[in-house]
């Protein structure tokens, strides 16, 4: 495969792509969950995405496929396909510092980011989207989705759910 | 689901390793049990268990645990879904196959049983997962793609299972009871997860060692014992992946396969 740098055209329909809602977070971009992987234009008005689940029994990945290529074909791209790729697996780590923050305001506490190098730093408590405090519980292990647990907050009683971090 | 059906394709042409004919992976048990494809032996062990923790929705002790119960079905569909689709059709593969075709492992198949029943099934084969998967990961074979990103997956899965079976066994005296006699019941069937399986080329040894090391650990701090019986059958030592099941799994695929069967090519 010839790896050559994005055209604009290919910038811009990543950010199109991009700028799809998450169909079940719809707080969330596709750009800010970093599950679109690149774009490619094909031929004139002929385009390939690559797509990668959360998880993968994610139900929610046809709905983002259908949802792509409506975008794009509004943009004049008459043939889209966009592909499912597993590899490399999708992380936590990938949701932007955006994303985060918009889970937060959402009342969906955000995923901790895995330690890349250096001294692993102690385990960060789980702060309540509500009140902001740092002393909450778990409740269930998986919650209304696979990617969420569900918590409570010690100090508010609010209920609220946890993206796991993958 | 958009594949063609492989009846309407004259011949397979994906690269997929020792894929047996469109008729004997439907029908019957491989002739050559060396033959199982391994895709078909995992996509099979994660097909069934999704099914038998989906039959926990609507009856699970707390709503907590119907909602987990069903999260970790779906991740064992979506995997299920990728490791069949390397075979063959998915939909064709799950609901047209007959029983002998199957070659999940027997403790897949086995009744959900009490809420403690299917926890210690939970910690039998996660465990098995997590390593089987961890050691997939880290190869260069057609499964390391999906291991890399479901080891992660199964790490929950496994958490989850030694977390309830730390709380039943040191629970109350009847929550312990129950926890041990799960543990028992389904100790036979364990043997099964370290035969090889052709074409895998996983470390059995290491997998076996690895798992008998850590459900020893979590059941010991649950103040339980580890089974001590033999953990296989004398005569269904190994017998899942070669197309032989227990008694119960006809009457689950029955249920599993019978909307399909009704209604051929139904959807919503």
């Amino acid at each position: 495969m010839v790896t050559t740098a994005p055209t604009a055209l290919e910038a811009e329909l990543l950010a199109l792509a991009g700028s799809v809602p998450d169909p079940e977070l719809p707080v969330l971009t596709l750009g800010d969950l970093g599950v679109v992987r690149g774009v490619r234009v094909l031929a004139p008005g002929k385009v390939d995405v690559e797509l990668t689940p959360t998880y993968t029994g994610c139900p929610a990945i046809e709905a983002m496929t259908s949802d792509i290529e409506r975008a794009l074909h509004d943009h004049g791209m008459t043939e889209v396909s966009v592909r499912t790729v597993l590899s490399p697996a999708w992380s936590t780590d990938d949701i932007s510092a955006e994303g985060r923050r918009k889970l937060a305001e959402f009342g969906i506490a955000p995923p901790r980011s895995h330690p890349t190098d250096g001294p692993v730093p102690l385990s960060l408590s789980i702060r309540c989207p509500h009140c902001g405090s740092t002393d909450t519980e778990l409740l269930s292990r998986f919650s209304s989705t696979a990617c969420k647990a569900l918590r409570r907050c010690v100090s508010c009683r609010e209920p609220f759910d946890h993206f796991k971090e993958l | 689901m958009t594949a063609t059906p492989a009846s309407a394709t004259p011949a397979p042409a994906t690269p997929v390793p020792a894929t047996p004919s469109a008729e004997a992976t439907l029908r019957g048990p491989a002739s050559d049990p060396a033959q199982v494809s391994p895709a078909l032996a995992l996509g099979d062990d994660a097909l069934v268990l999704s099914h038998r923790l989906g039959e926990w929705a609507g009856h699970a002790p707390v709503l907590e645990e119907e909602v987990a119960l069903a999260n970790i079905a779906l991740d064992l569909l979506g995997q299920a879904r990728v490791l069949l689709s390397l075979v063959g059709d998915e939909d064709e593969l799950a609901y047209l196959r007959e029983e002998r075709a199957f070659r999940n492992l027997q403790l897949v198949e086995q009744p959900n049983g009490d809420f403690a029943h299917t926890i210690a099934r939970q910690l039998y084969f996660s465990t098995y997962q997590t390593l089987l998967y961890g050691q997939l990961a880290s190869g260069s074979g057609q499964f390391a793609p999906l291991a890399a990103k479901a080891v992660k997956e199964v790490a929950y899965h496994q958490d989850h299972a030694e977390q309830w079976t730390l709380r039943l066994g040191d629970g109350t005296a009847e929550s312990h009871e129950r926890m041990q006699r799960g543990l028992d019941a389904l100790w036979r069937f364990t043997g099964e997860m370290f035969q090889p399986v052709d074409g895998l080329g996983i470390d059995c040894q290491a997998l076996r060692a690895g798992w008998t090391a850590s459900v020893t650990s979590v059941v010991e701090r649950a103040t339980l014992a580890v089974p001590g019986g033999p953990q296989t059958g004398a005569w269904t030592a190994g017998a899942g992946r070669q197309g032989l099941h227990t008694e119960p799994f006809g009457r689950m695929l029955a249920e599993m396969q019978h909307l399909h069967l009704s209604h051929p090519g139904a959807s919503w």
